[in-house]
């Protein structure tokens, strides 16, 4: 069998993992974005209580490999009562691992507003809520898409450990296909094209929307 | 005589451990116009920022308008209505028309109606000649143009006393004169009580109705009038006028 028959059937079943990977990584990426614009308003207004426990929230997360993670809402969770299914697992593990770096992100954002601006916004007598409203938030949520579009684009490539755990998607699909018919090269060109196809024209897009958000925000 | 709406009582202002104005005191009559002149470094800005609550001070007092000045945030975020400040590089908001610019502290600060404000707004921008700008955003203006949407952001919430900190030493020349024309109009016809920080010796002595030298954050001089500029009492200050070609 030609290299080439070798990839058109295995097509299908890639084509599966394809839609599963962009689905899984889409909701753990909403999900991630969801937490770290709450964990980071939270760091930025200082709320007591919540403020230590989203330091110790993101300083975990960050800080250990989402395959362990994995293996703890897989493995030891159900013992503890609560019992997910593979997909969800993966994509709490995105959340989870996710929000720190986005959370990390809107805060580099909000910290570099200049404090000029913040001064301006003082003089004209804003309240503190309302200078978040009405400086921070806006200048600062522009300045950080280049760092979400950055954790975006390495939250797209970590659900490749999802494999770990028996998830379907791409990465999973092609070890399952090369362990079955040991046509290493083959699968994994496909897999590495199918990856190019979601990251590269993703990564060209955000580019392009880094630029007019910041045009838009900043006018340069 | 009425009472002064500003009032610097011994006012003392550390960086933490350095001392940088020294026993500041004087007082500012509504409709006044009083020129803080002195060397870079000397504490200016510090002392105009004190003025709005953008530094804290250590020791001493300020009364505004009847008030003493707690320093609590809250009462900060009141009297900042009432006390406009302009600054050097003029900090339009960027993502803010000029309109939007202008109108954020009358409608979300003061709560006024935008029916209410807008007629002002409009008559302050052909005052300072930027009619034609209110949809502009500040990426679409030059310095001068910039500073004057600075001034009228600070004068559309009405205040009381206006602090103004070398507004125009960032400007190109043919900008500058633009720019303290307004001022100036804004002395003359409108009596708006000032406090001007300016390396522009011309227009200060146009403009003065008391002038504060201050060296080394201490109040050298403090004279009324033009005074100052025609007869200089210290070194520091007959230094300071020549360096200033004046
Ligand atoms: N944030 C700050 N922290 C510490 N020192 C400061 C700060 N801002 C100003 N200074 C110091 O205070 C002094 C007065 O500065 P400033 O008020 O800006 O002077 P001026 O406006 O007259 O040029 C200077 O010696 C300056 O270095
Ligand atoms: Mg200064």
């Amino acid at each position: 069998m030609s290299s080439w028959a070798i990839i058109q059937q295995s097509l299908p079943l890639f084509q599966k993992g394809f839609f599963i990977t962009l689905k899984l990584a889409a909701l753990g990426i909403l999900g991630a974005i969801v937490v770290g614009s709450i964990c980071s308003l939270i760091q930025y207004f200082k709320l007591p209580l919540l403020n230590p426990l989203v330091t110790i929230y993101t300083e975990i997360a960050r800080n250990t490999p989402l395959l362990i993670q994995l293996f703890f809402l897989y493995y030891a969770f159900p013992q503890l009562g609560l019992r997910l299914t593979a997909s969800q697992c993966g994509i709490v593990g995105l959340i989870f691992l996710g929000g720190s770096y986005m959370a990390a992100g809107f805060t580099g954002g909000f910290e570099g507003i200049s404090s000029s601006q913040l001064e301006a916004g003082q003089a004209i007598g804003l309240s503190r809520w309302q200078l978040a409203r009405y400086v921070v938030l806006p200048q600062g949520l522009a300045l950080s898409v280049p760092a979400l579009a950055a954790n975006i684009i390495f939250l797209i490539k970590e659900t490749s450990i999802f494999t770990v755990i028996a998830i379907p998607e791409l990465t999973n699909t092609a070890l399952d296909l090369i362990g079955m018919y040991y046509h290493t090269n083959e699968y994994l060109v496909v897999l590495v094209v199918a990856y190019a196809i979601i990251l590269i024209p993703l990564s060209l897009i955000l580019t392009y929307l880094e630029r007019r958000v910041r045009y838009g925000t900043f006018g340069n | 005589m009425s009472t002064p709406l500003l009032h610097v009582n011994h006012l003392e202002k550390y960086y933490q451990k350095t001392h940088i104005l020294h026993d500041v005191n004087f007082e500012l009559n509504t409709g006044e116009v009083l020129t803080l002149l002195g060397p870079s470094g000397s504490g200016k800005s510090t002392l105009l920022r004190c003025l709005n609550g953008l530094e804290a001070y250590q020791q001493g007092s300020i009364t505004f308008d009847g008030q003493a000045v707690t320093q609590k945030p809250k009462q900060w975020q009141q009297l900042r209505q009432q006390i406009g400040m302009v600054f050097q590089s003029y900090d339009l908001f960027p993502n803010r028309n000029v309109l939007e610019n202008i109108l954020l502290g009358p409608l979300k600060v003061q709560k006024r109606t935008r029916a209410a404000v807008l007629p002002e707004v409009q008559q302050l921008l052909e005052q300072v000649g930027m009619a034609d700008y209110a949809n502009a955003y500040p990426r679409q203006l030059s310095g001068g143009q910039k500073q004057r949407i600075a001034i009228v952001r600070a004068l559309a919430l009405k205040p009381k006393l206006m602090l103004f900190d070398e507004v125009t030493a960032s400007l190109d020349p043919e900008m500058v004169r633009d720019v303290l024309n307004i001022i100036r109009q804004l002395a003359d016809s409108h009596a708006m009580t000032m406090l001007v920080v300016t390396h522009e010796m011309d227009f200060a002595k146009q403009i003065s109705d008391q002038v504060l030298f201050l060296a080394d954050g201490r109040i050298r001089e403090q004279t009324p009038g033009k005074q100052f500029f025609e007869q200089p009492q210290t070194e520091r200050a007959q230094n300071f006028l020549a360096s200033m070609d004046f």
